[in-house]
């Protein structure tokens, strides 16, 4: 492991609160390893994060400013801090539910203002920590705590929503792939502009054991069984991608015009 | 509270000024550089003003996608180091409330202006109200202790913004200024000194930033980008900042100090005006521009041979409970004029056995100064 990484950590803040076969320890470890191969130095970096699991990644684990807010409103908060500091590197890690439900519309108003900001959001799929209940991200026909019949609501595609809300940066990977994980997220870091990462991460707990993954190693087969490359994917037919995640890069535009704070003032 | 000489942002002189944007020129003298809002009737002229004089004395300005949006990208930039504030009326209060409490438990130093309206509700939107006053003390869940104050002319649209940034920064609390479509949307003379005094949050490095060794205490507050490693949270929290969702003692001291650091204090932040109390029999107590009315009711109660006198809240929150007390000692009763219904009269009920005679309006019009000389002699 790269030695940075053990500057970068909180040592009283462990062991971390998460359930055997989280996804979110490996995001965890990407972010950092992300953070220590740039050589960035985290004193001029504000982690911000909303409620739920996800929200516990930066606080209190990592060695730096971290500002855990309300349920959803991560990214608002995160703006403020950016347009006074404009010196400040911002990253929103929160979940799924976090970003796209309760603070959907911060997400689509900072990805439309081209926010200086990287937002990394820990989709699992579900509401873990208040006991599996349905989320915006839940695949149709899961069983959840609320969908005791099977989930009829279709679940957003996070990636479009951001890309059409006008994110100049965007990004899916799973966390069972953590060294492209590693490498969308340094793009995502170094990108000017609101940059969105998408981290398909699993919930053994509080999703898998009620659908088809009993263990948290189904969980992880069955990531890397139903994601395919972006490049894979141009050549699959669409019956074929039926099923499947597509992940990979989907954005990279570093020349639009971005919301800069110092020319507010 | 010691304060520092600061110069103000506009140059002494006497001004014809709107009372929201003597609001705004207040914000800036007593050092806000951030302001985060969103658009509503008739705290709007706050933001207006504040979009073209931030940039010129080096701040930033956001129009957000909600209020909810507004008093969180506030409360981010306060971590920032900002002064910061945002403006609204009931509705968009009503969004805010959920970062209110957020603001409390992390004391989060910031300013909201409540440019009251009638409700409830979208109710109507032009039209002056004092609704908001137990909203503001009450509307957070779980108990909490905050500052608000009262406006009653456009001078104190500007002395009071600044007085409850100071207060804001003293206590490291979430300050109001409770002003009314009234006030806000009030033209008159405005003087400007050549220097305010203003407070800033103290910095003391190495410090605990959550907690005090005093059960009463204030602690240092540093910033983001500082090399703090700041842990901020909404959550239970010990004096690093370190979460402890279980731990009742660590709950118990945090909530107790939220409220005394405030309440043992309170004599800094409480303000009261009188006027013809010296020998007063029959007591009014008004605040904001209904105050002005009562004043006028009290000078010509006089000429009737009615021994009426004022006590003007400038302060709302804490509460003026010792002045309260000894005006119900003076007088055989008290009357409260209010543009809700009864809201301050009900609290003060709390600290006078002296009976206390509400006089309500909630019709969308401020109180006139006939209407409360015929209640009190309706009642006398």
């Amino acid at each position: 492991m790269n030695p940075r990484i053990y500057e970068m950590i909180n040592d009283r803040a462990f062991p971390t609160p998460f359930c055997p076969g989280c996804g979110h320890g490996i995001l965890m470890s990407a972010v950092l390893r992300a953070f220590a191969e740039l050589e960035w130095d985290l004193k001029s970096t504000l982690f911000v994060s909303g409620i739920g699991c996800a929200a516990w990644i930066p606080s209190p684990h990592f060695k730096a400013d971290t500002l855990h807010t309300l349920h959803g409103r991560a990214i608002a908060y995160a703006t403020g801090a950016k347009l006074f500091n404009p010196r400040l590197k911002v990253m929103v890690i929160s979940g799924d539910g976090d970003l796209s439900s309760i603070g959907g519309n911060h997400l689509i108003h900072a990805a439309r203002r081209n926010m200086d900001m990287t937002v990394v959001c820990a989709n699992n799929s579900i509401y873990g920590m208040t006991g599996g209940q349905v989320a915006s991200t839940t695949p149709l026909g899961s069983l959840t705590t609320t969908t005791p019949k099977g989930n009829a609501e279709r679940p957003f595609d996070l990636c479009k929503l951001a890309e059409a809300a006008g994110a100049t940066f965007v990004a899916r990977q799973p966390v069972a792939t953590p060294i492209p994980l590693t490498r969308t997220l340094k793009k995502a870091i170094t990108h000017t502009g609101f940059s969105f990462v998408e981290v398909l991460s699993p919930c053994p707990t509080q999703y898998g054991r009620r659908n088809a993954f009993r263990t948290a190693f189904d969980m992880i087969q069955g990531l890397k069984n139903t994601c395919v490359s972006a490049e894979k994917a141009k050549e699959m037919k669409a019956e074929e991608l039926a099923a499947k995640v597509v992940v990979g890069e989907f954005v990279n535009s570093g020349t639009q015009k971005l919301l800069d704070a110092d020319e507010r003032r | 509270m010691e304060l520092k000489k600061s110069k103000g942002a506009l140059a002494a002189g006497w001004y014809f000024m709107q009372g929201d944007e003597a609001c705004a020129e207040g914000a800036l003298a007593a050092g806000c550089r951030f302001y985060a809002g969103y658009p509503i009737t008739p705290a709007s002229e706050i933001m207006i003003r504040m979009v073209t004089r931030l940039p010129e004395v080096g701040g930033a300005f956001i129009q957000m996608e909600d209020e909810i949006g507004s008093i969180s990208a506030v409360i981010g930039a306060a971590w920032a180091g900002a002064k910061a504030m945002t403006a609204t009326s009931g509705p968009g209060l009503s969004l805010m409330i959920e970062a209110l409490g957020y603001a409390v438990i992390t004391e989060t130093p910031c300013l909201i202006v409540d440019v009251q309206r009638a409700g409830p509700s979208t109710g109507q939107a032009t039209r002056p109200a004092q609704g908001d006053m137990m909203m503001v003390k009450w509307g957070a869940h779980g108990d909490n202790e905050i500052v608000a104050l009262s406006p009653w002319s456009v001078q104190e649209m500007y002395d009071l913004t600044v007085k409850a940034f100071n207060l804001s920064e003293r206590f490291r609390v979430p300050a109001f200024l409770l002003a009314d479509e009234a006030v806000g949307h009030l033209r008159e003379t405005l003087v400007i000194q050549e220097e305010v005094g203003v407070f800033d949050r103290l910095k003391t490095p190495g410090k605990p930033p959550f907690g005090t060794e005093a059960i009463n205490g204030v602690p240092p507050m540093p910033a983001f980008g500082e090399g703090a490693n700041l842990l901020v949270t909404g959550s239970t929290h010990d004096p690093w900042g370190f979460r402890k969702t279980q731990d009742s003692a660590v709950q118990a001291r945090l909530t107790e100090r939220l409220i005394r650091k405030i309440q043992d204090f309170k004599s800094e932040v409480i303000e009261t005006d009188s006027h013809l109390l010296e020998d007063a029999e029959i007591g009014v107590v008004a605040y904001g521009f209904t105050a002005r009315a009562a004043l006028a009711a009290v000078k010509t109660l006089r000429t009737q041979g009615v021994k009426a006198g004022l006590l003007r809240l400038v302060s709302i929150w804490p509460f003026a409970d010792e002045a309260v007390a000894a005006l119900g000692r003076r007088c055989r009763k008290v009357f409260v004029p209010e543009m809700n219904r009864g809201q301050i009269a009900g609290e003060m009920t709390k600290f006078t056995s002296t009976p206390v005679i509400p006089l309500p309006k909630t019709n969308g019009e401020v109180i006139e100064p006939a209407e409360i000389v015929e209640g009190i002699r309706r009642n006398l």
